[in-house]
């Protein structure tokens, strides 16, 4: 219904404005001043309204006040033609009601002082003053509005071509504090006009006017004059106290953005004390941390922007003063959210991260606790307890990662040591969170952590990934991909855990075993491996090196191998068996580049345990297998008698996997570990004849199984005899006495007869065997067709 | 042409962190037909990473492959060329190429492409070519005292076959290219 009213009265006024413009504007056409006058009073008479609500009254004043801007011609035009202003400000007082009056004083006014006939400090002065006579808020208000608007250009700001003296200057300040501080006055007032129930309405209209109050800030800021001595002494000053006075939360809070926002930086750091020292001030319910927030945020953006000031920074003391006054602000506000310090912290720290980035001191003090200071954003917290509020956690991420994006260099954050407290205070879920955008940024940085402390350090932020939280061993809600996507993010972070130096290397390989050990028997599998190799990676480093710094003593590499012993025992226990094998391999391939004899057969021993003890999986047994006989064909550091157990054993396992067709592959290969190149003790012929001979037995046995149950596919064994034939030749080949023609005779036949028997489905592999066979005949270099000479191929199709 | 893609032995997480950078901005998807991965990736990231280069992925088991599922040999025909996949710890002696070419034989493929030693190789023989495409992350090997980070593109057309080898040697990228030619559409050398 109101609404409704309120625009009907609105189009009313209107109508009556348009009206009276129109003839007003006749008036002016035909230079009659006295009707202009007339028309015009009657025109600003429908300002005097209290219908209408704030917002549909400033659509009425816009309209009046652009209706004004032709009469303020005509004033001129009529001063030029030589009518005295004097006389036309003194007819204009004619005007029988107030408010219309005054608008046309303004507007007068000044053309008066453009005209410079007079003073102009005596007629703003005078303008001012009027202006008093309308006491309502809402008219008031306007009216005030109307008269800075129409002196602006009139007033020697920056930029203008009014230019004046100090004393111009000062009289304009003068003009522009004064009627900013009525017209607060005005705005505050509105507040209590009415009924308390409406109190939250008038709230909203009044937020709606706000900026024509904060528009004189905005003057003030262009005034020409207003220097950094003027605006200590005078502006500031003034305008606080009138923010102070008036005890009003909305215009406190506007106008302390607004000071904020409108002066230049460089003022405000130079007059922080006064300004902060408002702030406790201020209604206790005023949003001081927007207000401070803001502060920071701008002074952050100044210190980014221009690197010249930045001595400013440290000879104001910067830090201090606001970090004091946050730790009043959270002292005196009790009932503060932790979100909301969090935040205020948050941006200092931004402000810190800014101004004084080589402060690491800095950084630290807005994490820490300093028992003398007013507070910081630990000794907040503690007082909360771990944190549940999810605006907070974010707060805090923000707060832990912004220095990490500044300085992109975990080492330096490795050295606040108030840090890893404010990451106890996150919940489980979110610590781990922050643990990986800690490693994200060094892998994504290359960020090398170079020494044993930095490790303990850098563990001690991301523990909540390394181990389970005390009392929370249910890992049932973790996602098995997420858990896995994590561990292998510490996996990857070893590798940049890193030192030149061998024996600092050392340490580092002993504390991260250290820390990754408490990770338990999930996250033992993801984590072990990366550290066994980078040990490895130390062993042949040390080997490497020129100078042994250990003189001839080798005990280092053969400490770190017992630990690796020790290590990869304990994936054992946690049911990686397979995975654990393949590590105890690789450890004895290390100990036999180091010559560490002793060693090596105890790797291969514990690996031959894990095979007959827990490796149960046929095709597990297959490809651990021959991951132990192609290691051991390899080795070259045992005597004889080792070698020839640890051989024994293998072609032992060999016979007894569970698939003949395996049985026999794992067999022949076995004849590859009496073979070496290097060295003539290492190639035992017979040895592997007897082995090639075995393993054809085993061959035999399946063809039988095959022929006996017609139907079955025999290309299985075929194509073992196939295979055992390119032994043969790969033998041959090699020199070895013990394989003649005949062996490879005899075994060509059989194959050929069993392909007649049945579709063998080797036949490809036949083929190439056979056109290998001939290409090797023809060989031009004597040695290898001679060799081949030797086998009578006549059956070759 | 056919670009095809081979690498391996990257041993993530448990050797090395990542591909150097240098050649994850080489790798741009949409250029290449065809990946050959010669296995031991290890992680499902490493598959996710270059399922998005290339969606023709082909992977043979390395003995440290999370996954169990990838085979343990493969075989592929691209073009006029037979290509066969295997990761190389089951030939033994490792890195032997005459055990290599006797695989290759059984396979019966024109290229053979395998790992495991992280050194790159690439053979002509009797029975055609062995690539060994090295490590595309230079992971340390029990094998090879000496690896750089390197991995193969092999340009496949008609009946040639350029294999580039891109090795990262002290920070730098090293290319160097071999040609191969059949000498008809059968399975037989020059």
């Amino acid at each position: 219904m109101i609404a409704d009213d309120d625009e009907k009265w609105l189009a009313a006024a209107t109508s009556a404005v348009k009206q009276n413009a129109f003839y007003m504007q006749r008036a002016i056409d035909s230079n009659n001043l006295k009707d202009a006058l007339k028309f015009s009073a009657q025109m600003l008479g429908e300002l005097r309204t209290s219908k209408l609500s704030p917002h549909k009254y400033y659509e009425l004043y816009i309209r009046a006040s652009d209706e004004l801007r032709s009469l303020e011609m005509f004033f001129r035009d009529e001063t030029a033609r030589g009518c005295s202003i004097a006389e036309l400000y003194e007819l204009v007082q004619h005007a029988g009601n107030i408010l219309p009056r005054l608008y046309l004083l303004c507007t007068i006014g000044s053309v008066y002082i453009k005209s410079k006939d007079v003073a102009a400090k005596d007629i703003l002065k005078d303008l001012v003053e009027m202006c008093r006579a309308v006491q309502h808020p809402l008219r008031g208000l306007f009216l005030r509005s109307y008269l800075a608007q129409v002196t602006r250009d009139k007033l020697p700001s920056i930029g203008s071509e009014l230019e004046g003296d100090t004393e111009t200057h000062m009289d304009a300040l003068e003009f522009v504090l004064q009627n900013f501080t009525e017209m607060n006055k005005l705005w505050v007032r509105m507040q209590h006009q009415g009924p308390t129930r409406e109190k939250e309405k008038r709230e909203k209209e009044r937020n709606e006017l706000r900026d024509l109050v904060g528009k004189n800030l905005h003057i003030l800021g262009q005034l020409e004059g207003v220097d950094l001595v003027v605006y200590r002494d005078t502006v500031l000053p003034r305008i606080l106290e009138q923010v102070v006075n008036c005890k009003d939360e909305l215009a406190q809070c506007y106008l302390m953005d607004c000071i904020i926002q409108v002066f230049p930086d460089d003022f405000h750091l130079q007059t922080l004390d006064v300004l902060l020292g408002a702030c406790p001030q201020l209604q206790p319910s005023v949003d001081i941390k927007t207000v401070l927030s803001g502060l920071m945020e701008r002074l952050s953006n100044y210190a980014a922007s221009s690197v010249e000031a930045l001595p400013n920074f440290l000879q104001v003391d910067a830090f201090s003063k606001l970090n004091h006054a946050i730790g009043k602000v959270v002292e005196a506000q009790v009932d503060l959210p932790a979100s909301a310090s969090v935040t205020l912290y948050l941006f200092l720290l931004k402000f810190t991260l800014h101004v004084h980035s080589d402060r690491l001191d800095y950084v630290d003090q807005g994490f820490g606790i300093k028992p003398s200071e007013h507070g910081s954003c630990v000794s907040q917290l503690s007082a909360t307890g771990k944190l549940c509020d999810d605006k907070a956690s974010k707060q805090i991420v923000a707060f832990l990662s912004a220095p990490l994006e500044k300085f992109n260099d975990v080492v330096t954050i490795l050295k606040l040591t108030n840090y890893p407290r404010v990451m106890e205070y996150l919940d489980h879920d979110t610590n781990k969170a922050m643990a990986i955008i800690i490693i994200q940024s060094i892998l994504k940085n290359n960020t090398r952590i170079a020494t044993a402390d930095e490790v303990d350090a850098l563990f001690e932020l991301i523990k909540g990934l390394i181990k389970d939280f005390d009392g929370l061993t249910d890992n049932d809600e973790i996602d098995e991909e997420d858990f896995q996507e994590e561990q292998n993010s510490v996996a990857r972070l070893v590798h940049f855990l890193y030192n030149d130096d061998p024996e600092e290397m050392s340490k580092i390989i002993f504390r991260i075993r250290k820390h990754i050990l408490t990770g338990g028997p999930k996250r033992l599998p993801l984590t072990i491996p990366p550290l066994v190799l980078s040990a490895l990676k130390l062993i042949r480093r040390m080997r490497g090196g020129d100078e042994n710094p250990f003189g001839d003593d080798t005990s280092t590499p053969q400490k770190i191998l017992q630990l690796l012993t020790e290590t990869v025992e304990v994936l054992s226990d946690a049911s990686a068996s397979e995975l654990a094998l393949r590590l105890y391999l690789q450890c004895a391939q290390a100990a036999n580049d180091c010559e560490l004899e002793t060693v090596a057969y105890e790797f291969f021993t514990k690996a031959y345990l894990l095979y007959e003890e827990e490796i149960s999986d046929s095709k597990a047994q297959v490809t651990a297998l021959r991951l132990i006989i192609g290691t051991l064909q390899r080795m070259r550091v045992f005597n004889v008698e080792n070698r020839d157990i640890l051989t024994h054993k293998a072609t032992g396992y060999s016979v007894k996997l569970l698939k003949k067709p395996d049985q026999c592959r794992a067999v022949y290969e076995c004849a590859h570990l009496y073979w070496a190149e290097e060295g003539e003790n290492l190639k035992d012929g017979e040895r592997v004849v007897l082995c090639l001979k075995r393993a054809q037995k085993i061959a035999d046995a399946v063809q039988k199984m095959a022929n006996a149950s017609r139907g079955a596919s025999s290309t299985g064994s075929v194509s073992l005899y196939v295979e055992l034939l390119n032994k043969y030749l790969y033998f041959l080949e090699k020199g070895n006495p013990q394989v003649t023609g005949e062996t490879i005779q005899s075994l060509a036949e059989l194959i050929r007869s069993e392909t007649k028997k049945a579709e063998s489905g080797a036949g490809t592999f036949i083929t190439s065997t056979l056109r290998y066979m001939e290409f090797q005949r023809q060989q031009e270099d004597g040695g290898m067709s001679e060799k081949y000479q030797k086998i009578k191929m006549e059956w070759f199709e | 042409m056919v670009l095809v893609l081979a690498l391996g032995d990257l041993h993530v997480p448990h050797r090395a962190a990542d591909l150097p950078p240098k050649f994850k901005s080489m790798l741009v998807p949409g250029k290449i037909q065809h990946i050959i991965c010669t296995g031991n990736l290890c992680i499902k990231e490493i598959h996710d990473y270059l399922k998005t280069i290339c969606p023709d992925l082909h992977i043979a088991r390395g003995e440290f492959d999370e996954d169990a599922r990838y085979p343990e040999t493969k075989i592929l025909t691209i073009g006029q060329f037979k290509l066969g996949l295997c990761h190389g710890h089951q030939v033994i002696p490792w890195g032997d190429l005459d055990s290599l070419a006797m695989l290759q034989r059984q396979l019966d493929v024109d290229i053979l492409v395998t790992g495991h030693t992280h050194q790159f190789t690439a053979y002509k023989h009797e029975g055609g070519v062995v690539i060994n495409p090295g490590s595309a992350t230079g992971a340390y090997s029990s094998i090879n005292q000496d690896v750089n980070p390197s991995f193969v593109l092999m340009d496949i057309d008609g009946l040639r076959v350029v294999v580039y080898v891109y090795e990262l040697i002290d920070g730098e990228v090293k290319v160097d290219k071999i040609d191969f030619k059949k000498t008809s559409t059968s399975n037989s050398a020059p």
